[in-house]
């Protein structure tokens, strides 16, 4: 049931934060138990864009599904593709030539690099910082330009298939993502100098929103928001697919489980791309990028699970087969639904001010809770 | 632990639990277990709490509708031994009722709470049973089940 402003018998505060708000980044509605300025309860309202995605697929063949995973993280749109092409591959049993895997790392990474672009502009403007969002932007805007040239799309791509990629990288691909490369080294310290060090930001990120390692894992945490809790979950390390096993990076964990612990983790994260970035980009396979396929894919009947590492954490893919064209049932593990089952817990107690930015530190998209 | 040796160990806690190869155990390898419903709230309890096992993360919960029965499916992982395993659980269709976890894993608390709303599963002791995604004052069937229809907005092929 939903509240309405107004007071409880114990006299506490009831208020709405959303379902249209700037802070939430989305249609989320949060009802807030308040005793003065402190928080005494957080509960969140799902479901102001839930499109069922689950059962659409149903009903979609497994070409088709893999469209709609691009509207959940929209963010995360190519891993989350990669995700899916990965579980039907489980099942069709497909190898996947050298070329496309490559490509495929390529691209989730600068999907990672894009995705942690915008929630760093988007975080430092919840605390009031307005010029951050700008400069996140401009690097942002040059990756969904090297997106749009090879995928032909911005942000909802779409161009992992069963058995590889869709089409081949534009011929423009290597040259652009190295310019990008060394644009972005010498951005990537203007970040830190002008949010990072700052003494402002530092006061109302450290010692705020706690969060243990216990309750991490727990409250089923993953990613980003884990780590920064010191809990090594990144499953490119523990269950690695594609080249990941072969590449040189470092899965990044703070042990301060406060929200700028969890922020200094993204922060580092994204130099790792870099890193994965320039150990791939002179060193693409020549060969097909996809592998041959049947037109009409059928998996046989079992049970398939795949799980990749997003920008915001663990995505699972679970499709239940019952040997036909279409998934029999299928379920997303999506990060973010996790992460923000959290937010009452680390809220608890503090003020009202603060949750906005751990909510910035959790990095909730909110159609890939809603699903 | 290795899949046998989770069998064994698992044997010894639940004796009535059965076993399968989900599928095709290339493609996952985990180690499926069938447990009543009744036994599993204890099983939980053992699994998570066990030092040698110790499923700390349960990374995934969800249902299944079978058109004869439910099934509840819970993708449990170790951050201490990275074994995982799946347990699954037969829920009659028309009372599907099963004890709830989300004492002993809190991310459960959402997970059951999306499941109870989907498929009608009624999670028993479930601190705060309520519509999490649905609307407010949602009537009729569980959308998530085999025979629900929408008129309007349901995708055919």
């Amino acid at each position: 049931m939903l509240e309405e402003v107004g007071t409880t018998t114990e006299g506490d505060l009831i208020i709405n934060v959303g379902p249209q708000h700037p802070a939430t980044h989305g249609v989320l509605h949060l009802v807030i138990t308040l005793n003065g300025e402190t928080i005494k309860k957080v509960e969140p309202h799902l479901g102001f864009i839930h499109r069922s995605i689950e059962k659409m697929c149903e009903s979609l063949t497994y070409r088709q599904f893999i469209y709609v995973t691009s509207r959940m993280d929209y963010l995360s749109a190519h891993i989350n593709n990669h995700a899916c092409a990965l579980c039907v591959e489980k099942g069709l049993q497909a190898e996947i030539p050298a070329r496309a895997q490559v490509i495929r790392v390529l691209m989730d990474e600068l999907t990672r690099i894009a995705s942690h672009e915008l929630w760093w502009g988007a975080m430092a403007m919840d605390l009031g910082a307005f010029t951050p969002f700008f400069h996140a932007f401009r690097e942002r805007e040059t990756i969904n330009d090297i997106m749009e040239e090879t995928c032909g799309a911005r942000l909802t791509m779409n161009y992992m298939v069963p058995g590889g990629v869709m089409q081949d990288i534009h011929p423009n691909f290597q040259r652009r993502v190295k310019e990008f490369m060394q644009l972005y080294k010498r951005k990537i310290h203007e970040y830190d100098e002008m949010v990072t060090g700052n003494i402002i930001f530092q006061n109302r990120m450290k010692n705020v929103g706690y969060l243990s390692p216990e309750d991490a894992v727990s409250y089923g945490c993953s990613g980003p928001t884990a780590r920064g809790s010191g809990v090594s979950c990144d499953i490119r390390k523990l269950y690695p697919y594609e080249v990941y096993s072969k590449l040189e990076f470092d899965e990044i964990l703070e042990t301060g489980g406060d929200s700028f612990a969890r922020y200094m983790v993204r922060i580092r994260e994204m130099q790792q791309s870099i890193r994965i970035i320039e150990q791939l980009i002179d060193n693409i396979p020549e060969g097909d990028f996809q592998a041959k396929t049947k037109a009409v894919l059928k998996l046989p009947k079992g049970e398939f699970y795949s799980r990749v590492e997003t920008a915001r954490g663990e995505f699972g893919v679970y499709i239940v087969s019952e040997g036909g064209t279409t998934p029999y049932r299928i379920k997303f593990r999506s990060p973010g639904f996790s992460n923000l089952s959290v937010l009452d817990h680390i809220a608890r107690g503090s003020k009202l001010g603060d949750m906005v930015a751990m909510m910035g530190t959790l990095d909730l998209v909110i159609p890939d809770i809603d699903r | 632990m290795l899949n046998e040796e989770l069998k064994a160990k698992i044997t010894e806690l639940l004796a009535a639990a059965t076993f399968e190869e989900g599928g095709d155990p290339m493609a996952t390898g985990w180690l499926n277990i069938n447990v009543d419903a009744k036994d599993w709230l204890p099983l939980a309890t053992q699994l998570r709490n066990d030092d040698t096992l110790f499923f700390n993360y349960l990374f995934c919960l969800t249902c299944i509708d079978w058109k004869t029965h439910l099934t509840m499916v819970y993708h449990l992982s170790s951050t201490r031994y990275r074994h995982n395993i799946v347990i699954k659980s037969k829920l009659d269709r028309n009372n599907p009722v099963i004890e709830t976890v989300s004492h002993i894993w809190r991310t459960a608390d959402f997970h059951e709470r999306e499941v109870y709303e989907m498929f009608g599963v009624n999670f028993l002791n479930h601190p705060d049973l309520r519509l999490l995604i649905l609307p407010d004052g949602w009537e009729g069937k569980n959308p998530m089940r085999k025979d629900f229809e929408d008129p309007v907005n349901m995708i055919k092929l």
